[in-house]
């Protein structure tokens, strides 16, 4: 493991190394990237921002580049931490722009850095591919920065999936009509509480049990208890991937049979599947893909290959779709920043997600909840989807 | 019942986050701020251990204590004895030492970035239900408690009922009376230090069993720590321990019988009380 680790360290050395050699013996296509290496992001980033990064230039170059106006034009990937504060974000996007004159940037890392770099990216003409945030207002942004396309949908799409989901398998006799809520008290678990919990009451549904948890803890016992006290049919927790691991152990150790659990941002990663092996069936998180999409599959085994490690079964096939887009869109257009932007709102894209185009500049595709069955995470709902399989009861666990 | 066991368990994990803190603060009067650091290095290691070469984290102790031991023996000696010898007063070692440990945190962060990358790491070790007056707690929860326990029962012994403990007490108490009986401070001093590290490391190695960690999550055990340590009063072994489990049970209990979203709102508002009426720590002594 570590050794592996190491190689590859070793190996991004000398490609970068060597990258740098190429870039002044011809002309490239420069790229740049801002995202967290370090911060309260950084968990998150190195599972499904960095290494998607990393293998879409290596596709890329392998290929021999991308082809503009006749060249093939080999990408020269420039990278900056950004601590995973906004300030330094918009400080590198600066950087970018001005003194390393990159040709295109991959859109930065989460909701908020994307939010508070958008006026920068959109002055200096790029096309911002959102595919790591997402909010309730997008016509607003796309109004106000037409260069900025979203690939996660609205927020409350996404939150509400579960809910939709819910009645689907209450209209089959699945599950009863109780509800117990619980959320991380920060921006995601504060928003997603705020647009699905009138939609559970639109629903019919009855929340029995409600609670927040601060940012930050695993020692989430009370909840698990307090949850099962009320006796619900139905467990929702727009949770971060270490409380996702928390609660789904502590449900497991006190028996907290319900017939639907579900847990927020973590439970569509591999290791999820891996760490809780059996107790993983019929678990539902945010997120889903195809799985069995001869496309995912392809990129799935490559990524393994490239990274050492597993790509998960939402976020990380759309970053590489986003840059898979803009790929096939400088393609189309060369170099000029404004004539990619308009391919992109017009084309369709063949991508690991399979073909997708914007509408509005909001990408009409996406998968809201997933289910574990067998090892693999089933997207089960979502809008514009194919290949959705059917929610089925959880068992108890065991 | 429940939240008293619950709670009860909680304060052990406190208590393993502190203790090491305790000692490097309370005797060696370095305040560690790479505290944290230590702890998820050893986490690490506890996974690595566990993962590839399939041994245990109680077995992996072993291994990560001794370790830790003369690695904070030589970053003491190495790095911050030269500190100790420079200071004029106790305050200047403190401004120096958190200045040195400060930056010591941005190195061991910035190695394990290096080596295991930004991600989440966890991996599954006894997380079976264990039952307690007819109620389910985790398993590894509860022989991190249990480690706990032996490892402040441990320490109490040492420090109380043994010379070289007694000299430990000594030059937490006074340090510049110390050497009037013949106790060397600089090598005392460098002993508590590296034995608080390998108390964190051993704290660090049974957290792993349950926590999900990453490179950078250091500095919230050493925010924990560091609040358990000024509650306890500094130095105070027993004093630690007890703050831990207060907050472990007032934590539970606030989260069981209010709401979990204050658990946060609890354990400042506990800190203030302390620092407001007893701010020498619930054990402390005042200055003389």
């Amino acid at each position: 493991m570590l050794r592996r680790k190491f190689s590859n360290l070793l190996v991004t050395a000398v490609m970068l190394g060597s990258t740098v050699g190429v870039a002044s013996a011809q002309e490239t296509l420069k790229v740049g990237v801002t995202g967290p290496k370090t911060g309260v992001q950084t968990g998150a980033a190195a599972i499904v921002y960095w290494p998607n990064v990393q293998l879409w230039v290596r596709e890329v170059n392998e290929k021999g580049g991308i082809k503009v106006e006749g060249k093939r034009l080999k990408v020269e990937l420039v990278e900056y931490d950004d601590k995973s504060t906004p300030e330094e974000a918009v400080k590198n996007i600066q950087r970018l722009a001005t003194v390393d004159k990159v040709d295109f940037i991959v859109s930065p890392f989460t909701t908020g850095i994307n939010l508070a770099t958008a006026p920068l990216i959109s002055r200096y003409g790029y096309p911002q591919l959102v595919a790591t945030g997402n909010a309730n207002d997008l016509r607003t942004f796309v109004k106000q920065w037409p260069n900025s396309f979203w690939l996660q949908g609205k927020a409350s799409d996404l939150s509400t999936g579960i809910v939709d989901t819910l009645k689907t398998m209450r209209d089959r006799g699945q599950v009863g009509n109780k509800v117990a809520l619980a959320y991380v008290a920060e921006a995601f678990g504060l928003e997603n509480v705020d647009s699905s919990k009138p939609a559970f009451k639109e629903a019919g549904f009855d929340i029995v049990y409600e609670a927040s948890y601060p940012l930050g803890t695993q020692d989430l016992a009370p909840i698990v208890s307090g949850a099962k006290a009320a006796k619900p049919d139905a467990f929702v927790a727009y949770s971060y991937p270490p409380d996702s691991f928390a609660l789904t152990e502590q449900a497991q150790i006190q028996s907290f049979d319900v017939n639907a659990f579900y847990v927020g941002v973590g439970g569509a990663l591999t290791s999820f599947g891996r760490r809780f092996g059996k107790q993983a069936e019929g678990v539902m998180s945010m997120g889903g893909v195809n799985p069995d999409d001869p496309a995912y599959k392809a990129y799935r085994e490559r990524y393994k290959q490239v990274t050492g490690q597993d790509t998960d079964y939402w976020s990380g096939p759309v970053v590489y779709a986003s840059l898979e887009v803009l790929e096939q869109a400088i393609e189309k257009a060369g170099k000029d920043r404004a004539a990619v932007a308009k391919a992109i709102k017009s084309g369709t894209f063949d991508t690991v997600i399979g073909k997708v185009s914007f509408e509005d500049n909001i990408l009409k595709k996406l998968w809201t909840v997933g289910q574990w069955r067998d090892g693999v995470f089933q997207g089960i709902n979502g809008q514009g989807v194919d290949g959705a399989k059917e929610p089925v009861k959880k068992p108890t666990w065991n | 019942m429940q939240i008293l066991v619950t709670g009860t368990l909680l304060g052990g994990t406190y208590a393993l986050i502190a203790l090491g803190l305790t000692l490097q603060y309370g005797a060696a009067r370095i305040m560690n701020l790479a505290n944290g650091e230590t702890l998820v290095a050893a986490c690490f290691v506890a996974f690595w251990l566990f993962t590839s070469l399939g041994v245990t984290p109680l077995l992996g102790m072993v291994i990560i204590a001794p370790a830790a031991l003369l690695l904070n023996w030589l970053i003491y000696t190495g790095l911050l004895r030269p500190l100790v010898r420079r200071a004029k007063h106790r305050g200047m070692l403190e401004v120096d030492s958190i200045l040195a440990s400060f930056g010591l945190l941005f190195l061991f962060q910035g190695l394990m970035l290096l080596i295991f990358g930004g991600a989440y790491f966890n991996y599954r070790f006894l997380a079976e239900p264990f039952s307690i007056f007819g109620s389910p707690y985790a398993l590894n929860r509860v022989v991190a408690f249990v480690a706990a326990a032996l490892v402040s029962f441990l320490l109490y012994l040492f420090l109380y009922h043994t010379r070289q403990g007694a000299a430990v007490r000594a030059v937490a108490v006074d340090p510049a009376s110390a050497p009037l009986v013949a106790i060397d401070v600089s090598r005392t001093a460098a002993f508590a230090f590296a034995l608080g590290g390998a108390l964190t490391a051993c704290g660090g190695a049974l957290l792993s069993t349950f926590y999900t960690f990453n490179a950078s999550m250091g500095v919230l055990f050493t925010m924990k720590a560091l609040i358990i340590v000024i509650m306890g009063g500094v130095g105070d072994v027993r004093g630690a321990t007890l703050a831990a489990l207060i907050l472990g049970v007032s934590e539970t209990a606030v989260a069981s019988l209010i709401d979990p979203g204050l658990t946060l709102a609890a354990t400042y508002a506990l800190f203030i009380l302390v620092l407001l009426f007893r701010p020498q720590g619930i054990l402390g002594r005042a200055a003389a």
